[in-house]
């Protein structure tokens, strides 16, 4: 597997010229695992958005080396799919197969056989024909996990993978978070559970507009550095500065 | 009266009212799909708006040919209601007013714009005509025209079908890998104009949305897969144009003597809608009936077109024998 590491320097994104993320230097190594943590607002979302190029940065650049935009495996949050579509899980979980099939072109049976497996290490085998809005939150993100499997991508964002997920769920999928690691997938998961974060992730990125450390989770996820998010968090206001940009020459 | 007279006899006999008959299907079978997926992505009144967008090109039209001539008026309903839907996602992505508002603002400008226009020139009936339709006045010209936008419709649609479900129920997913979820989705709304242009001279451009929320709202109560949902609400619409037609033919006179026409299909879409709606939420819907209790449900038709069974004999997903023992 090519490198997948994505390094980024002086990166600003900002909507209306307000930051959303301020001045962000350093690097996701290829095969790492890094959880983004910080309170709501602190731009995590945001983030992710821009590691897939769908938002233009105010500043800085993010150099993504060998990985092409059909490399990334993105999984939104919850809130941003409609649910109540009558698609079925097969075909869910076949979308995984876009880099072959694309918009126009025909799955192929190899496919339709790896959708099935990917199916069953997610536990739900014998779902294909199941509409998704029969299923449960935790057994819909389960699904997604199958289409990420099936991606097989090199580098894979996770947005709040696990909020209102019980705890059995999160466990089967962390164990798939781990396989990925394994593989030598560089995986970037947003996260609001610090125990969790702890326990599984090895690199954390602690964020609230700006970062606030980033490194191994037990240099970053201190009391002290958790607390300064915090009161970053509670200072802000709508009124709040707008960022000069630096010109790009002055960068 | 017997059945013969009255559900065949009334298309043996008058050649209006089986080119009628032939607009409806032709209508249903392209405005059905679009009007499902309009539906499903929750923009049920942007096709209503679409319909009131689309009358000041029409209205135009209708002044230069000097009458109902459907190519004029669809080509200027065409070009005034893109236009509505191009400067309200302009003036959405650009201010803080969100689409549907600035929607509602471009479409009674468009409306009264339009209704100024035909009344500068012509009477009363004219400005009945271009509102409301005339059905029973479609020539064979009329129908080509018709014909060619069903076609174009269910040929664009299947070709686009596939990022056209994703940008649909995951759009994030489809910036992710394809990027070019806007070009989808105006495609999309050029459909939607194009089969409201359609429907002009059937149901008028008041009505003509018509034909494609209520086939769809029926639809969504009576299947629960996509394809199925698309198929019910071309059906519905058929067999409510055609049954429309009967009563409103000249055998029964229940329509109006001056101009019969097709309001009856519109009555009798909500009233199949009515019926199915007010049984209660568990009633299961058709496809329930024709199956046993218990019975696996049959395989959907996939997203992914008949290509994605199994080439090996046995059929795709689900019909794994082994699969079925484990549920």
């Amino acid at each position: 597997m090519n490198p997948s590491g994505v390094h980024l320097q002086d990166v600003t994104i900002a909507f209306d010229r307000h930051p959303a993320v301020h001045h962000l230097n350093g690097s996701f190594a290829s095969g790492s695992l890094t959880a983004i943590v910080g309170p709501n607002g602190a731009g995590k979302s945001t983030l992710l958005r821009a590691l897939m190029n769908e938002l233009p940065l105010a500043s800085g650049r993010i150099d993504r080396g060998h990985v092409m935009p059909i490399d990334i495996g993105y999984l939104p949050q919850a809130a941003d799919i409609n649910r109540r579509f009558p698609i079925t899980v097969g075909d869910v979980v076949l979308l995984g197969a876009w880099r072959q099939a694309g918009a126009f072109e025909a799955v192929s049976a190899g496919n339709v056989s790896e959708a099935r497996r990917a199916l069953s290490s997610v536990g739900l085998t014998g779902f294909e024909q199941r509409l998704i809005g029969s299923l449960s939150a935790g057994q819909f993100q389960r699904v997604l996990f199958a289409r990420l499997l099936l991606q097989n991508a090199k580098l894979i964002l996770l947005d709040e993978p696990f909020t209102a997920i019980d705890a059995r769920t999160t466990h089967d999928l962390l164990h798939i978070v781990r396989r990925w690691h394994q593989d030598g997938r560089t995986v970037i998961a947003v996260l609001h559970d610090v125990e969790q974060v702890r326990a599984h992730f090895p690199q954390a990125l602690l964020l609230a507009r700006e970062p606030i450390a980033w490194g191994p989770t037990v240099t970053t996820m201190t009391a002290d550095n958790l607390l300064r998010a915090r009161l970053m968090a509670e200072r802000w206001d709508e009124n709040a500065a707008i960022c000069e940009v630096p010109d790009q020459s002055a960068a | 009266m017997t059945v013969y007279q009255l559900f065949i006899l009334p298309f043996v006999e008058y050649g209006f009212l089986r080119r009628a008959l032939i607009a409806c299907v032709a209508l249903g079978l392209g405005s059905g799909p679009v009007g499902v997926l309009l539906m499903l992505r929750r923009m049920s009144l942007v096709g209503d708006a679409m319909s009131h967008a689309v009358l000041p090109g029409a209205a135009i039209g209708f002044l230069i040919a000097g009458g109902l001539s459907l190519p004029a008026m669809g080509l200027g309903g065409l070009v005034a209601g893109l236009s509505v839907a191009l400067l309200s996602g302009l003036v959405s992505r650009s201010t803080p007013l969100r689409e549907d508002a600035s929607f509602a603002s471009f479409y009674l400008t468009s409306l009264a714009l339009g209704v100024l226009i035909v009344s500068l020139r012509g009477s009363n009936i004219d400005l009945l005509h271009v509102l409301f339709g005339t059905i029973l006045a479609i020539d064979a010209r009329a129908l080509y025209f018709i014909g060619a936008m069903t076609s174009i419709t269910v040929v664009t649609l299947a070709i686009i079908y596939r990022p056209l479900v994703v940008e649909c129920f995951d759009p994030g997913f489809l910036r992710a890998v394809a990027g070019r979820g806007s070009l989808y989705h105006f495609l999309f709304l050029f459909l939607v104009v194009l089969n409201l242009v359609a429907g002009f001279q059937a149901l008028g451009t008041l009505m003509a949305v018509g034909l494609m929320m209520l086939p769809a709202a029926v639809a969504q109560l009576w299947a629960r897969t996509l394809p199925g949902m698309m198929l019910t609400a071309a059906a519905t619409a058929a067999v409510s144009g055609y049954i429309g037609l009967i009563v409103s033919s000249p055998r029964l006179r229940l329509g109006s003597d001056d101009h019969p026409d097709g309001k009856p299909n519109l009555w009798l879409l909500a009233a199949a809608r009515t019926v199915r709606g007010y049984a209660p939420a568990s009633t299961p819907t058709a496809s329930d009936w024709l199956r046993k209790k218990h019975e696996r449900r049959p395989l959907p038709h996939s997203i992914f077109g008949p290509d994605d069974l199994g080439r090996d004999g046995h059929i795709g997903f689900g019909q794994n024998a082994e699969h079925r023992r484990q549920l």
